[in-house]
């Protein structure tokens, strides 16, 4: 149909008015040309907004928020499903761990570190000054996010024997070995980051403390993480 | 599609010409793969683009195949993978052939990138080929690494959950991001279901890349080991039968490679470790990718920072996108580029040797070695190439492929098809 046409052979433009405006001038006589003419040829010449611009703008942007509302659905499937949700917390029994012996538990797919630290280990990790550590938060999920990394921040006043961690290298994911490494608390094999005997990064390319996830003593036997 | 825009292809008979007239997709065939004009010097370096071809097909089939044994589950997928490899008719053949394909596949991707190095196939009008190029490569690297994590091995699953933890070193979001990518709060079924949907998907992808990436190319025509364009017909010979046999004897002697592989060294180019089934709470003691990822993760590791690591790692591939406004000189070809030519080999030693240090554990002079070569590799890129188009001197280049051919004496000479073959091969005694 000769409306259609001039869009496709016109090289000046396919945006707007211009698509509107030029072919008027070419299909006089042409009723639906004219008709065009008439209704767009003011706007075209001049550069004032129109009605017809504030409807293009509102429907490309009603078009856009739609657009985005139903994308949602498609992004947010891909985040932890209930069932993976509903996996918040487990009870473990630390009763049977004896002094400077170490257990893993899995929780939410990763294991946890729970270890019995011997005075030694303790000492240590009160020894070292906070300058010294490359992270220098406490990265304890029971404490506020600004606790400096005391060995003291990293586990539960009293019982300090104790320290539970996520085992998880806080570089690239791997799970980091027990009572290895130059500061004697965890080493990862993967990429080579050091943890000493709070947990804490010391060397190597990792960037936080092992994390150390929600949990409470429930008795003097048992803990509940998460 | 053809370089020089007009068809030579005539409709024989009353269909044919029905169909031409209606969806003229006899021509498009016709005029991109038998009429279209190759240069006449191309040397078997230029035959990687139709292996790779073959090898994306193979993958698919393959591919397509094994998806019909395969269980994407991640307490059933190993021993599905045992299933294909003895219960199933052929099944071992199928996903040798499939998983030694990878690995040939790479071998073919890295000629081919090296090639275009090489000879400048990069350069102007040229960019967007290449452009296309490197996101064929990228997406080819995200199907690979989702594929490896489908037999839900040791190293499938470490593999998985280091490459994931990549994406937690973005500031503020990393965390929710790699949640997000796993569905979870580790790499479990919902992971491996992903990729198993991702990794059917990405191939056809890649598919459609291509077909934009031979588009690009036949409407610039190819690069040819002299550099030179071609300027008249007789530089040029037909693809159908030049190239068409030229590209399949190659192929031959590829699969001959592939296939000693296959049958004798099935697993050579994989890991032992990924025959142990994934254990979430024990990391093999030594992590490593597949060989052809190996350049990438020893870069990821000689920065000694996480962001650092993970910004220099896909930087690599990034300066591939840039490096065709990179490279300041004129001249395509490294055979007329002294200086070039010799840093070319040493970009290439210097990336074999990266990919030797990415098998090493990260300590002490593997990591000091790793950092010199992801420095040298950067400086490659970003300081020498646009420097060496200031300071070089090419030498003097032909004027034109012909002439590059046949030498001086007989240009313009009665000789215009290579030597030996006849003007119609198909009529030859």
């Amino acid at each position: 149909m000769p409306v259609a046409l001039p869009m496709v052979s016109d090289h000046k433009a396919i945006t707007g008015r211009m698509v509107f405006a030029e072919p008027a001038q070419r299909l006089v006589g042409d009723v639906r040309g004219q008709a065009l003419t008439d209704s767009t040829a003011n706007h075209a010449s001049g550069g004032e907004h129109t009605r017809r611009d504030f409807l293009y703008i509102a429907t490309g942007a009603f078009g856009a928020v739609g657009a985005a509302a139903v994308a949602w659905p498609f992004i947010d499937q891909m985040n932890p499903d209930a069932s993976a949700r509903a996996l918040a917390s487990v009870d473990v029994d630390i009763s049977s761990i004896a002094e400077g012996q170490s257990i893993k538990v899995k929780w939410r797919g990763k294991p946890v570190f729970i270890r019995y630290r011997t005075q030694e280990e303790m000492d240590e990790a009160k020894s070292v000054p906070l300058a010294e550590l490359k992270d220098p938060d406490a990265r304890n999920a029971n404490l506020p996010a600004d606790a400096p990394a005391t060995d003291e921040n990293r586990t539960v006043e009293g019982r300090e024997q104790w320290i539970i961690m996520v085992g998880v290298c806080t570089h690239f994911g791997c799970i980091p070995l027990g009572q290895q490494g130059d500061f004697g608390g965890w080493f990862c094999p993967c990429h080579g980051s050091h943890y000493d005997t709070a947990g804490r990064i010391r060397k190597g390319p990792a960037p936080e403390n092992l994390a150390i996830p929600e949990f409470s003593f429930l008795d003097d036997n048992t803990i509940r993480i998460g | 599609m053809s370089a020089d825009g007009h068809s030579t292809y005539t409709p024989n008979t009353a269909f044919e010409r029905w169909l031409d007239a209606r969806l003229p997709l006899p021509r498009l065939m016709y005029d991109s793969f038998v009429s279209y004009p190759v240069p006449r010097n191309l040397n078997y370096t230029y035959t990687f683009g139709g292996i790779l071809m073959i090898m994306l097909v193979a993958q698919l089939i393959t591919g397509i195949v094994l998806a019909m044994h395969y269980t994407a589950h991640s307490d059933m997928a190993f021993a599905s993978v045992e299933h294909i490899m003895r219960d199933v008719n052929y099944g071992w053949l199928l996903r040798y052939m499939h998983a030694v394909g990878g690995s040939m596949f790479f071998v073919a991707v890295y000629i081919h990138i090296f090639r275009g190095l090489y000879y400048g196939s990069y350069k102007e009008p040229r960019e967007v080929l290449w452009i296309l190029g490197v996101i064929i490569f990228l997406l080819m690297m995200a199907t690979s690494f989702m594929g490896y994590v489908l037999p839900r091995g040791q190293m499938s699953f470490w593999g998985a959950t280091v490459i994931t933890n990549l994406f937690s070193a973005i500031p503020l979001v990393g965390e929710a991001v790699v949640t997000w990518l796993w569905g979870g709060y580790s790499v479990d079924n919902p992971t491996l279901n992903r990729f198993y949907s991702l990794h059917y998907l990405l191939p056809f992808m890649i598919f459609g890349v291509v077909i934009l990436h031979v588009w690009a190319l036949h409407v610039t025509g190819q690069t040819n080991p002299t550099g030179v364009s071609v300027k008249s017909k007789q530089d040029t010979v037909p693809f159908t039968p030049y190239a068409t046999v030229k590209d399949t004897f190659a192929l031959i002697l590829f699969l001959i490679v592939f296939a000693y592989f296959v049958f004798y060294h099935p697993n050579y180019l994989g890991h032992p470790d990924n025959y142990t089934q994934a254990d979430p709470l024990k990391t093999p003691p030594h992590i490593v990718p597949e060989w052809y990822f190996l350049p990438y993760y020893a870069i990821l590791r000689a920065v000694p920072s996480k962001l650092g690591g993970v910004i220099a790692m896909f930087g690599s591939i990034a300066v591939l996108f840039i490096l065709p406004w990179l490279d300041t000189s004129k001249v395509r070809s490294a055979v007329y580029r002294p200086l070039y030519k010799q840093f070319f080999w040493v970009l290439v030693i210097v990336c074999i040797l990266l990919g030797w240090l990415g098998s090493k554990p990260p300590e002490g002079g593997y990591v000091i070695a790793a950092r010199i070569c992801t420095a040298y590799y950067f400086f490659h890129f970003l300081v020498l190439l646009p420097l060496l188009g200031w300071f070089e001197t090419p030498t003097p280049r032909p004027a034109s492929i012909t002439e590059a051919v046949l030498g001086k004496a007989e240009k313009g000479g009665s000789v215009t098809q290579p030597a030996g073959a006849a003007a119609s091969p198909e009529t030859k005694a």
